[in-house]
């Protein structure tokens, strides 16, 4: 028998109440729980690096082509798990060359395509090339020709052009905050949209992804910036790790209001389809909901931020804590992601019943897979660093 | 006093040229609000638009609609992949509802409720609403889902992408994705039948006549002469999905 068909015939045992008779097959797995994740992440990242930029805050200038190479990292494999969960993922050019004009998803590959090409290639570039310039100057053999041709043949680096190239970045930063939004505030868009699904659809979801990906982005910079720190043994800068750390206590308090917002409003309201959600979040989401995204992913860091803001003895203390809160809230992250995407998926539509995922550990679909797409951009990101070192770059004096 | 007549003066002239042109241009952008709201019309004035009635009083719940269309469809015969399917409701006299719907209904049926417990009991044949404004066919990223002239939601099989949106913003239930084609799948009305002339095949086997199809547009057709004389309901009208199947007496309990 076909493992899917086994797979279901199992799952037709662990359905509680009542479901449609096609809702046993669940149609989003982990893979769609990963490529929010991701987007998230890069979106975040390119946020913190745009605060360095536009709005000068000067203490985060240490991580700011960290967190663009990290957004790129992430940018290059955000599509992959999309892809590769298609059941026709040899058609998927088709969302390109045919978009369909009403459909939330079609507008994906190019929302995908500007932010990449245009904000965060571009934006690189320009930060970069009057380094890649002069390290193509200075080495020899291959590398001299991977940087020149990284360059694209553009070499003059008079203090005119670089200061071109200055303005023409920083004017990239600006296009690319509200790109940063629209990406990621459109990724809640596709959930948000679907007026079937009530635990979905609100207009608040964009706002609401959008936040935690600041959240998640921010964190993740600030646990690869340590971790830099340590492999180079450099001192790890507690300036930059308090600026990092305020921004991340605000935006989470934020973050943490809107979502309460949304649950409370629907508390309040209580339409149709409450009973089903109390049941889904005190039952099978109570785990994921309330002990990894509440309170390890959101207030035990906030405690901790909280405390930081004030206490500033022990810096091996605060260092640890810093770590620990990077770590916490990607995780409750993740969790926030896997809530929306399997928990919207769990109940039936007809308000009835649930049905049951199970995650399998090999497969396309299974938690290696997952684990894959998750270390895959990290894999790039040391590639990126090694080659477009930031600590190695060409300081030039205003 | 005497007044100084105003000459119509170039400021003017392309003062009024702008409004026109703005409020052409507005114009088109409201328009161009038909991109986000997606709704099927009938247009060809040739072609049928057709609807859909389920008499619920009639329905025996011996879901030989399912097992026909399974059978005329070619819809793998595992009890997860349904285009139209029978639900059982019982309502307790604690005021409780069970639902089920053992393999789609095509077993049959059979009553888990004692006798002394049951307030009222029923069947409701599921299938595609075949809406007009069918969040499915908004949301499909290709295209490969669309309305054909009749109003039926139909799917392009060697166009679909297999992403599975569709399967989400349907409220009902009815698609799924084929196991075998590995792309959505869902009730196409037999539309292969109905360009033959023939009824679809749930309707044809239905031994109560609970199943019904016509069209909307004729106001002599049976179809709207019995929307016309029955109280009939269609299944989440909040969501506003423009669904053309019509429910006979529709109970409370029905999601």
């Amino acid at each position: 028998m076909d493992p899917h068909i086994q797979h279901l015939y199992e799952m037709l045992s662990k359905v509680q109440g009542y479901i449609f008779p096609n809702e046993l097959d669940l149609q989003w797995g982990i893979l769609i729980v990963v490529y929010p994740f991701i987007t998230g992440l890069v979106a975040g990242a390119f946020i913190l690096a745009s605060l360095e930029r536009v709005f000068n805050v000067k203490e985060l200038k240490p991580t700011y082509q960290i967190a663009l190479l990290t957004a790129l990292s992430f940018l290059l494999v955000a599509t992959l798990p999309l892809i590769s969960h298609l059941s026709q993922p040899q058609r998927a050019y088709e969302i390109m060359i045919t978009p369909h004009s009403s459909s939330a998803m079609a507008i994906f590959g190019f929302v995908y395509l500007w932010y990449l090409m245009v904000v965060l290639l571009l934006e690189i570039w320009f930060d970069y090339r009057e380094s890649m310039v002069v390290w193509s100057n200075s080495n020899k053999g291959i590398m001299k020709w991977v940087y020149r041709i990284l360059t694209l043949g553009l070499s003059d680096i008079s203090p005119e052009t670089v200061r071109w190239d200055k303005r023409l970045g920083y004017f990239i930063t600006i296009i690319g905050i509200p790109s940063a939004f629209i990406l990621h505030g459109y990724v809640g868009f596709i959930f948000g949209s679907i007026k079937a699904n009530p635990w979905w659809s609100t207009p608040l979801m964009p706002i609401i992804f959008l936040f935690s990906a600041m959240v998640s982005g921010i964190a993740l910079v600030m646990f690869i910036f340590m971790v830099i720190s340590y492999i180079r043994k450099q001192p790890i800068e507690m300036k930059v790790l308090d600026t990092i750390g305020r921004y991340l206590f605000f935006i989470l308090i934020l973050d943490f209001t809107l979502e309460g917002l949304d649950q409370i409003h629907r508390i309040y309201e209580s339409d149709e389809s409450f009973e089903i959600i109390k049941l889904l979040v005190s039952g099978k989401l109570y785990l994921t909901l309330f002990i990894s995204q509440g309170l390890f992913g959101t207030l035990i860091p906030l405690i901790i931020l909280a405390f930081l803001q004030f206490y500033r003895r022990a810096i091996s203390i605060r260092k640890t804590l810093y770590l620990v809160v990077s770590i916490l809230v990607l995780i409750g992250v993740y969790s926030m992601r896997w809530n929306v995407v399997i928990g919207g998926q769990l109940f039936s539509k007809s308000f009835s019943g649930f049905t049951s995922f199970k995650l399998g550990l090999i497969g396309l679909d299974g938690t290696l897979m997952a684990l894959f797409w998750l270390l895959l951009p990290i894999g790039i990101l040391a590639f990126l660093l090694w080659l477009l070192p930031p600590w190695k770059m060409v300081e030039r004096k205003e | 006093m005497e007044y100084e007549k105003v000459k119509p003066s170039r400021r003017k002239f392309l003062k009024s040229a702008a409004l026109i042109a703005g409020t052409a241009i507005g114009f088109k952008s409201l328009n161009s609000s038909r991109y986000l709201l997606f709704a099927a019309e009938p247009n060809d004035k040739n072609l049928p638009w057709y609807g859909i009635v389920i008499d619920i009083e009639k329905c025996i719940g011996c879901g030989k609609c399912a097992k026909s269309c399974k059978i005329e469809n070619d819809v793998p015969q595992e009890p997860f992949f349904f285009r139209t399917w029978v639900e059982q409701y019982t309502v307790k006299n604690d005021g409780s509802v069970n639902i089920m719907s053992p393999n789609g209904g095509i077993d049959g049926f059979e009553q888990q409720v004692p006798d002394g417990e049951i307030f009222k009991s029923f069947f409701v044949p599921k299938m595609c609403n075949h809406c007009s404004k069918s969040p499915c066919s908004q949301v499909c990223p290709v295209g490969a889902t669309f309305e054909s002239p009749e109003g039926v939601v139909l799917i392009d099989e060697k166009y679909c992408i297999g992403c599975r949106y569709c399967v989400q913003a349907c409220p009902y239930g009815c698609r799924f994705i084929h196991p075998v084609k590995k792309v959505a799948n869902k009730c196409t009305f037999c539309y292969h039948r109905l360009k033959k002339n023939l009824d679809p095949v749930c309707m044809e086997v239905c031994p109560t006549g609970a199943r019904m199809y016509g069209n909307l547009k004729d106001r002599n057709s049976k179809i709207v002469k019995f929307l016309k004389e029955h109280t009939t309901q269609v299944l989440r009208p909040h969501l506003n999905t423009g669904s053309k199947l019509y429910y006979n007496a529709l109970h409370s309990e029905v999601k």
